[in-house]
């Protein structure tokens, strides 16, 4: 992934943001325990993961849409669907790994996380839902200090 | 027999008959049995600290338990008193995480598979255990690896879709005699026979294989198919005539070799039952049990389960029913289930949070 290649994505389609959450009573309410619902686990990742080749988070780049996270707290249960930016993006595998790699290292150790691509929306979506439903594999490229390197970065907060 | 006991009698029976058909048209149905056995927890062991516990395997002997996993380092467990305790520490033999341990049938050597593409060969002194000696050849990280019941074969599975079959002779020297190339992506499991010198493959390629030697040359003489997804684990009957398989899929599946009877070579294995419906999750493990015939699995819903066989029905049409379940047994996935050689019941688990667990099963409670 060096500067000098051409961006395979060179012109992204850019929504807009939705707005911040309005908090409700029960949010300020210290006693209440937050269970974790959707729009938690979209903020966890979708103001701070990087699309590698773009500077700008993924919900503005519409790889992630809200209404496909499902978080079932009491079965502890996340479900991410993810939509890659264009059909031949060969970085999905590396996205997909990071938006699970965010989610392992911010929710309890409960829960069950499921990341796989929007049905329809890429050509190898098979392929790489396996890979990122095999913990086994997830657990042995995390090992692999370069890929770990590129994750990490694809993780890092933009905001400065 | 009085009035009472013959109007039982006569009420009773059709229900039992009722029984037995309908378990022969709905194998697996677990509402047809009371789950009549019960699984008792004896102790849970952090033995892995903030990382997955891979693996666990019970000594020949039945008196030690080998642990492994994502802190890179083996644990030998012992028992003193009432509660098990380490007693020894192997923390400098790989770079990556340790995948699964095997004990050597003579109970003196330990292999151990990595993911930094070795396998080590650990001997037994006293009470410690030494490094002998690292095979080296898979292109990337090592699976499983496996000792024959012979004690003269040991194979290994890699990422790299291969089956490296290795010999030992007497001075502890270990030579690769066989890679062999069958599936075509990342080899979960090997297992062997408990009898014969015949090896079993797991893979992420959906399928099993099956490799015996004929004219020096070790291949694949079978292939099973029918998991829809990922075939984690393997475990033989205690005779040897089946194999069951567990998978990604949410299914166990259990096989049978068929011999065609014109006397020709060409074998096949079938499916003779398949137990779905029970897990929630990825099923990464099964045991069969070598003293019960208990199969044992270990599932990513964070349950264990125990199955037992129903003695009545037809052997080409096996019948399995759950018989004692844990939905909880740990905080996080299960990752292995071993049964204890020697102790009947005694049961081994361990799990993603780094921790085991010895389980007592009954098979009446």
């Amino acid at each position: 992934m060096s500067g000098g290649t051409r961006l395979e994505n060179a012109n992204p389609l850019i929504f807009q943001r939705s707005g911040e959450r309005r908090l409700t009573a029960t949010d300020e309410d210290e006693d209440v325990a937050d269970p974790i619902d959707d729009r938690e686990i979209f903020d966890i990742f979708s103001k701070s993961i990087n699309d590698p080749e773009h500077p700008l988070s993924l919900e503005e780049l519409n790889v992630v849409e809200q209404m496909r996270v499902n978080v079932n707290d009491q079965e502890s249960m996340v479900s991410v669907e993810f939509t890659p930016t264009i059909p031949h993006c060969s970085m999905a595998t590396l996205i997909g790994l990071s938006i699970k790699v965010k989610l392992l290292r911010s929710l309890p150790d409960r829960f069950k996380i499921d990341v796989h691509i929007t049905p329809g929306t890429h050509a190898s979506e098979d392929a790489v839902n396996k890979q990122l439903a095999d913990k086994e594999r997830v657990a042995a490229a995390l090992e692999n200090s370069q890929l770990l390197e590129v994750v990490n970065q694809c993780l890092s907060s933009r905001a400065m | 027999m009085n009035t009472f006991a013959a109007v039982l009698m006569v009420a009773l029976l059709p229900c039992i008959c009722i029984n037995r058909k309908a378990l022969k048209q709905e194998a697996g149905s677990e509402l047809l049995y009371e789950m009549k056995g019960a699984l008792e927890l004896l102790q849970r062991v952090s033995a892995h600290a903030d990382a997955s516990c891979w693996y666990v395997a019970w000594s020949p002997a039945g008196t030690l338990l080998a642990s492994c996993g994502g802190d890179r380092a083996i644990r030998i467990w012992g028992k003193e008193g009432d509660s098990w305790e380490c007693k020894s520490v192997l923390a400098d033999g790989h770079q990556r995480t340790v995948r699964k341990v095997a004990w050597s049938p003579c109970g003196k050597y330990l292999a151990s598979a990595s993911f930094d593409a070795t396998t080590c060969i650990w001997k037994k002194t006293n009470d410690d255990f030494e490094f002998l000696t690292v095979l080296e050849g898979h292109e990337n990280e090592v699976k499983c690896v496996t000792w024959a019941p012979s004690g003269n074969l040991l194979a290994t599975c890699s990422r790299d879709k291969s089956v490296w079959i290795w010999e030992v002779d007497e001075e502890d020297e270990y030579e690769c005699v066989s890679v062999v190339n069958s599936h075509t992506q990342d080899v979960k499991h090997v297992v062997w026979h408990p009898t014969q010198e015949l090896l079993a493959s797991a893979s992420y390629d959906n399928k099993v294989c099956i490799y015996k030697e004929e004219d020096d040359d070790w291949g694949c003489r079978a292939t099973l198919e029918g998991h829809e997804s990922t075939v984690w684990s393997l475990a033989f009957d205690p005779e040897g005539q089946r194999l069951a398989s567990c998978s990604d899929d949410r299914t166990v599946k259990i096989w049978k070799e068929s011999t065609p009877g014109d006397g020709s070579t060409d074998e096949s294995w079938k499916c003779v039952c398949n137990l779905s419906g029970f897990h929630g999750r990825t099923v990464y493990d099964v045991a069969w049990c070598r003293l019960t015939g208990a199969l044992a699995t270990a599932c990513g819903d964070d349950g264990v389960r125990v199955f037992r066989e129903d003695p009545t029905a037809d052997p080409e049409q096996p019948v399995f029913f759950m018989s004692a379940h844990v939905p909880k047994a740990h905080g996080q996935d299960i990752n292995c289930v071993s049964w204890n050689p020697k102790e009947a019941g005694l049961r081994a688990t361990c799990s993603d949070n780094g921790e085991f667990a010895i389980w007592k099963y009954n098979s009446d409670s």
